[in-house]
């Protein structure tokens, strides 16, 4: 049986039903059809479905969206204010942190609660971050040095 | 050419949608009314079915239909294989499973419903009414061929194919040694893992006859004349559009049953059907990679000097043959000369049918396995001769002045300096100082290891007669009346960056700003048909397509420019994008210029603008030539209205780039766990059009490499149940484990294109295994390991250790 639930999506409330079992992210992406979070394992350990609840780093891939109902949630869609880019966007952009793009909004999503936590993190501190993101592509340097630089552009 | 963009760190244009989510992968297309098919697979490894029962599946709400092998074995044929060999048996492939399941994961039967979830459950729902009896399963290649049970009875054996490859004498060259040093070698199997996995969206039109299959796919055009023939429809009535592809490593360079099983599926329904593949499912059922089995033997002289190499291997291929499996190992033999000046090369491969999923071509197809043999046998034999791993490559190398240099696998290396590679790696890595701080470490206690790995690769695949479907790529470049300038190319990318690098090449070659130039692929729609991206050739083979069709259409402009401003041609200089009158005498003394520094302002807003009368006018920009080409109202006789120019492009020779790469490993030992602490690659792969493509492609394939040597490993059990069925159990590298990579570059053009590159695409995967592992045996000499096989767990690493405390 659908249950009623409303969650607010970057800034803007969508009241809704949904079967119990549907995933957090089936939901943004079948029904909101906020494409940009992507569905990588299924298993908690890729990442690349990563969002903000409540602005802390979740995977919405191993949730149910009857789970969020309530809270306030930022995608990837959600992050550049105004038309401007996040400065974790523009390091993706700047240092060439992304190759096929398929991993980048979980691993950008992940980024901004790296420095939202420690606004001046080591690379180690870096790496350790993204410990929950996995990237076939790029050999993660160009991430550590995309989040350097959003660390710089953010305190400055 | 003037080189505004070209050579330049250049920000790709791609990046924008993909960092604020907007891109499309193919599960981000959704099409009203679609349907959602799930698929039953075998969870043996090798079973008979004796029945299917697919009535409750079919009570599940919300199900359309369900297709089981009997429904398809005469309507679809069977999946391709494109690899010919001499007496290759092929098995016939079947979209689903008809009379046996052959590996776990082996589709069985496809179930259509209106959403996702009802599609999952009637799948689980179906399974139990699958009737399978299980049969032993083949599964290790470790001992040599497996004989029984035969997995194609009526091929009698488990024997794909065998084949003998390479030149010289290689029993006179064995008797000419001094002594001979063997090394049996375990290349793991390996699972591509791109990020993205694979999808299919498929949509007839009854009316119009025709259909669209969207595909996570490496190869649009390939694929659609494949798909053509298997699900039987006219090939011009088929459009494969591929849409952003998530990563590919070669396990989309390939035609899928489900790919075809999706199309024929929205052919029987009328309605569009969408199958988004699980991790589960991809590690199961896309192909894997690597899967030999080898020994090498090497006659060497007391000097280090090699007199012959001789590679005997078991390849295991899996249950059937997917598009180039069987291929993959031959391109191993042609690899096995390695850096080196090797007079006489054997390789005697085995091709064997396992009850495994296919192995095909993943990132490196074939060259990692060969650089592997070859760079880790260059130090047993250094360590059997007592010498420097770096005398025994140096004694060997070809010298920069020997070029083009043929080799006993039959090829002819294009270019090269290898000894400026490894010197600029000794310098960078500050080899004689890491040397001695390893002998402090060591008589502290510590376990550290220092490996190098000198490797050629081959890339820009490559001459067509070489190629089992063409080896060329297309190009088209048009100049719109507005004066963008638009380039289709048949090189679909999958995370490389095309739209970029093509981007440079075009805008440099045109004389425009880099933002008037819009790069477009992956639509047999829209684009002339195309070979695809993969063995690191887009660029040496797509990209030279860009620039000679770029050529083709200036030469068109010219005349245009020409008869506008009533000169002769020859008259005429080209620069920044603009044609100018010259003087007859400073034209013949210059010829034709290049064009020069910056156009950011072009004139692209041309269209509103009636185009001035042109006689008497001293300079015309290419856009405005453009403009005019289509007005047609200027043009010289007999022209063709329109700017646009296409070009085939054919190359003579494949092209060799190369590198020395240097790994420092510390083990830890109370764990038995290696971590990197240093790592050195310096790269040649010719003329380089953007460093921060060339950086990041070298950047993911050491990880890869570093994946294959130190973690990962596809396991199938005795029973040929997979064991790594998912992320949880299949180990990728993760940011924390990897170290920072020192990159230096030496650049020797390829004489093979007029751009002069190579391909970077897998040299990492290539180059970059031996050195770790060569690292790690480095460390642990005090042991008395001469080798140790991939993937070098911790506890492998710690018994060695413990070993001696008995």
């Amino acid at each position: 049986m659908k249950q009623a639930i409303s969650i607010n999506v970057n800034g803007v409330d969508y009241p809704g039903e949904v079967e119990p079992r549907m995933l957090l992210v089936h939901y943004l992406r079948d029904v909101l059809g906020l494409t940009g979070t992507h569905v990588g394992c299924e298993t908690s350990i890729c990442g690349a479905c990563t969002i903000l609840i409540d602005g802390q780093a979740v995977k919405s891939c191993t949730m149910f969206a009857v789970q969020a109902d309530g809270s306030n949630v930022t995608t990837i869609e959600g992050l550049a204010a105004n038309g401007n880019l996040h400065p974790v966007q523009e390091g993706f952009w700047e240092c060439h942190g992304l190759q096929c793009g398929y991993c980048t909004p979980g691993m950008i999503m992940t980024s901004t609660q790296i420095i939202d936590r420690n606004p001046d993190p080591s690379r180690e501190e870096i790496r350790h971050g993204l410990e929950g993101n996995l990237c076939r592509c790029t050999g993660y340097q160009h991430i550590v040095e995309a989040v350097e630089y959003a660390a710089k552009k953010a305190s400055a | 050419m003037a080189d505004k963009y070209v050579g330049k760190r250049v920000k790709r244009t791609e990046d924008p949608r993909l960092i604020k989510g907007l891109a499309h992968y193919v599960d981000d297309i959704g099409l009203p009314g679609t349907l959602h098919v799930a698929f039953v697979r075998s969870m043996y490894a090798h079973a008979r079915i004796t029945g299917i029962d697919t009535s409750e599946a079919l009570k599940v709400p919300g199900v359309v239909a369900v297709y089981t092998g009997k429904d398809i074995a005469t309507k679809i044929g069977p999946v391709p294989c494109a690899a010919a060999l001499p007496d290759l048996k092929v098995p016939d492939y079947r979209v689903l499973a008809t009379d046996k399941v052959l590996f776990v994961g082996h589709p069985i039967a496809a179930v259509v419903a209106t959403d996702k979830y009802a599609a999952r459950d009637a799948a689980e729902i179906l399974y139990p009414g699958v009737e399978l009896e299980e049969l032993p399963a083949v599964v290790s290649i470790i001992d040599g061929v497996p004989t029984t049970p035969v997995i194609h009875e009526h091929f009698g054996d488990n024997i794909a194919y065998k084949l003998t490859s390479g030149e010289g004498d290689i029993e006179a060259a064995m008797k000419a040694a001094d002594r001979i040093v063997k090394q049996k070698m375990i290349h793991q199997r390996l699972a591509p893992i791109a990020m993205e996995p694979r999808g299919v969206l498929a949509r007839y039109f009854p009316g119009e006859e025709e259909l669209t299959v969207w595909s996570s796919t490496q190869i649009p055009h390939l694929l659609r004349t494949q798909l053509a023939l298997m699900i039987g429809i006219p090939e011009n009535k088929l459009r494969v559009i591929t849409p952003e592809v998530g990563g590919g490593f070669g396990s989309k360079l390939n035609v899928y049953a489900e790919e075809a099983l999706l199309g024929w599926i929205s052919m029987q329904l009328g309605k569009p059907v969408k199958w988004i593949e699980s991790r589960r499912e991809n590690v199961a059922a896309t192909i894997h990679g690597r899967a030999q089995v080898g020994t090498v033997e090497v006659g060497i002289k007391n000097d280090g000097t090699i007199t012959g190499l001789r590679y005997n291997v078991v390849a295991d291929l899996g249950a059937y043959h997917q598009l180039l499996t069987p291929a993959i190992p031959t391109l191993t033999g042609l690899m096995l000369s390695g850096a080196y000046k090797i007079p006489a090369i054997q390789m005697n491969v085995t091709g064997v049918f396992t009850n495994k999923m296919s192995t095909d071509a993943y990132r490196g197809a074939g060259r990692p396995e060969a650089t592997y043999v070859v760079e880790r046998v260059m130090d047993v034999i250094a360590r059997e001769l007592n010498l420097d791993p770096i005398e025994v490559r140096r004694k060997n190398f070809p010298k920069a002045d020997e070029f083009p240099f043929h080799t006993a696998t039959g090829l002819d290396y294009d270019s090269g300096d290898y000894e400026a590679a490894l010197k600029k790696a000794l310098d960078l890595s500050g080899y004689q100082k890491l040397r001695e701080e390893q002998k402090k470490a060591r008589d502290n206690g510590k376990l550290i290891g220092i490996g190098l790995s000198s490797y050629v690769e081959i890339c820009a695949l490559g001459p067509s007669q070489a190629m089992p479907a063409g080896g060329w790529e297309s190009a088209t470049v048009r100049i719109e009346p507005t004066g963008k300038v638009t380039v289709l190319t048949g090189a679909s990318p999958h995370g490389q960056g095309q739209e970029t690098s093509f981007a440079q090449i075009a805008a440099d070659e045109v004389g425009v700003d880099l933002n008037d130039v819009t790069v477009i692929h992956g639509d047999t729609g829209i684009v002339q048909y195309g070979i695809g991206t993969f063995g690191s050739r887009a660029t040496a083979v797509g990209g030279t397509a860009v620039l000679i069709a770029i050529h083709k259409l200036k030469e068109k402009a010219a005349k245009i420019a020409a008869h506008m401003m009533q000169c002769d041609a020859s008259r005429l200089s080209f620069e920044a994008g603009c044609y100018s009158k010259q003087e007859a005498a400073a034209a013949a003394v210059t010829g034709k210029s290049e064009p020069v520094v910056p156009v950011g302002e072009g004139p692209a807003g041309a269209l509103h603008e009636v185009p001035t009368p042109t006689n008497g006018r001293n300079k015309i920009t290419i856009q405005e030539i453009a403009l005019a080409a289509h007005i047609a109202k200027e043009l010289p006789p007999d022209t063709e209205p329109g700017l646009s120019a296409t070009y085939f492009f054919e190359p003579k020779n494949f092209t060799f780039p190369f590198g020395t790469h240097i790994c420092v490993v510390e083990i830890d030992k109370d764990t038995g766990e290696t971590k990197i602490i240093k790592y050195v690659a310096v790269d040649d792969c010719g003329k380089v059009i953007n460093p921060l493509l060339v950086d990041g492609q070298v950047h993911g394939g050491i990880v890869q490499s570093i994946g294959q040597a130190l973690y990962e490993e596809v396991v199938y059990d005795e029973q040929g149940q997979l064991v790594t069925g998912e992320l949880m159990d299949y180990a990728l590298p993760r940011a924390s484990q990897m170290p920072w990579f020192d990159t230096d570059r030496t650049e020797t053009p390829s004489p093979v294109n007029p751009l002069g590159v190579k391909g970077v695409g897998e040299a990492g995967t290539i180059g970059a295994t031996p050195a770790i592992v060569n690292a790690v045996v480095d460390a642990l000499s005090p042991y008395g390991v001469k080798h140790l096989d991939m993937p070098v767990r911790p506890e492998a690493v710690w018994r060695i250790i413990r070993a001696p405390e008995g």
